[in-house]
């Protein structure tokens, strides 16, 4: 399929916001291996830091057969404002809770996106799709648990998980920020729009909340954090490329 | 090293079949008792006009750190067969699944002390994870661990009769 250049250029759009946010909350779950309150939890955290650098490893590869440079030179080499991650996937992974409310909701939304993208007329991207959905599976998998279990075990727990439920809902709301190319792929049969994504998203997490006796925040206190997919980050982003692109900045050319 | 004088007669007799057998020979690197051929890995093997060979391999998980290596195996083993120009790829064109597993397969992931994947539909729910049978006594009075092991591809379980910690291969 031929595409025209504002066909494309919204198609890289949406292409660069999904793997930037996986690469980074894959960065940021990477930081529990070795710290995880428990060896299974290292394991899980570092596992799904595995599988979501790879996917977006892939993601970037079809953007490189659009012309964009190679994977790891996008990973590695490009400024703060060109990443098109959400505020979310860049806050630090703070306490044990905040990590796994960041997960549970960041999770859902990946794989209701994902749901919507294996119907995609992007061929490459539903594909990656496909595949996509029966890894995060597992991903959910383990959010789900501990946050029922968590919420259900002790006052403490559950004051806990409610409170970072509702510290962290407005910046969860900022994976939807609607795109200045929402018609155009629409239209193309790209992808539905993040809007319906968001309403899908709902659908999903609000049973599990109730069944975990947790409330999400009323609606007329929703602000989402917005800017992400701008370029407009928070002071976090920069931080964390630093650290990330360290090894890789002292011989760019290094053969790995 | 470049082989000269290489008779081209005999890079014309070799069949598919001799490939997919030299395929069957690759092990997979973290679970050696199974070949990439059992895997399911294994999508596509084409000999070409120039007799050069096309090996197009579907990952099991799409962070599987073990893919290139994967890639260079099947380049080594099949350029021991002499054919000089193997072209590996690796691609997403159909989706890898558990169900793809042969027999021989499964047996080979036992062999290893993992319990095998069960069958599926398509749609894996956590269920078939709750009372997997473990590799060790057969009971299936087990308890989910953790979903995630020491690689992507297994999941860590509970024996409540031989008092085992035991690894699965998970479905996928």
């Amino acid at each position: 399929m031929n595409y025209n250049k504002q066909q494309a250029a919204a198609i890289k759009d949406l292409l660069y916001k999904i793997a930037d946010d996986q690469l980074i909350i894959g960065h940021r779950n990477s930081e529990w291996t070795g710290l995880g309150p428990i060896l299974e939890e290292d394991i899980a955290f570092s596992s799904i830091a595995q599988d979501k650098i790879g996917q977006s490893q892939h993601i970037y590869g079809i953007l490189h057969t659009l012309g964009e440079k190679d994977p790891d030179t996008i990973a590695f080499t490009r400024g703060v404002k060109e990443f098109k991650c959400c505020h979310f996937v860049e806050y630090p992974i703070g306490e044990y809770d905040f990590s796994l409310m960041r997960n549970f909701l960041f999770n859902h939304a990946e794989a209701a996106r994902f749901d919507m993208l294996s119907g995609s007329s992007f061929e490459p991207i539903q594909k990656l799709a496909k595949k996509y959905r029966g890894e995060i599976k597992y991903h959910t998998m383990h959010s789900d648990t501990w946050i029922k279990q968590l919420a259900r075990a002790t006052d403490e727990s559950h004051n806990r998980m409610q409170k970072v439920l509702n510290d962290s809902f407005n910046l969860a709301l900022g994976i939807f920020e609607e795109s200045e190319h929402y018609g155009v792929l629409h239209e193309m049969k790209v992808f539905e729009g993040e809007n319906s994504l968001k309403s899908k998203w709902l659908e999903t997490i609000i049973p599990i909340f109730e069944s975990a006796l947790l409330k999400i925040p009323g609606q007329d206190s929703w602000k989402p954090s917005l800017g992400g997919r701008k370029g407009l980050h928070t002071g976090y982003l920069p931080a964390l490329l630093d650290e990330m692109c360290e090894v890789f900045k002292i011989d760019p050319k290094a053969e790995w | 090293m470049v082989i000269t004088n290489f008779k081209y007669d005999l890079w014309e007799s070799i069949k598919r079949e001799d490939i997919i057998r030299a395929l069957e020979e690759v092990m997979d690197p973290e679970i050696p008792t199974i070949s990439i051929v059992d895997l399911g890995i294994v999508n596509e093997v084409k000999i070409n006009d120039d007799y050069s060979v096309s090996v197009t391999l579907i990952p099991t998980f799409a962070g599987c750190p073990a893919l290139k290596h994967i890639e260079d195996l099947v380049r080594d083993k099949i350029g021991m067969l002499g054919i000089r120009t193997v072209d590996v790829k690796t691609t997403f064109d159909e989706q890898w699944n558990t169900n793809m597993i042969t027999e021989k397969g499964l047996e080979g992931l036992k062999k290893h002390g993992l319990a095998p994947p069960e069958k599926h539909d398509g749609l894996v729910r956590i269920n078939l994870l709750e009372k997997v049978k473990c590799p060790n006594c057969g009971s299936k009075n087990t308890t989910l661990n953790s979903p995630f092991g020491p690689t992507l591809c297994r999941s860590i379980h509970y024996c409540n009769d031989c008092l085992n910690a035991f690894e699965h291969f998970k479905p996928v």
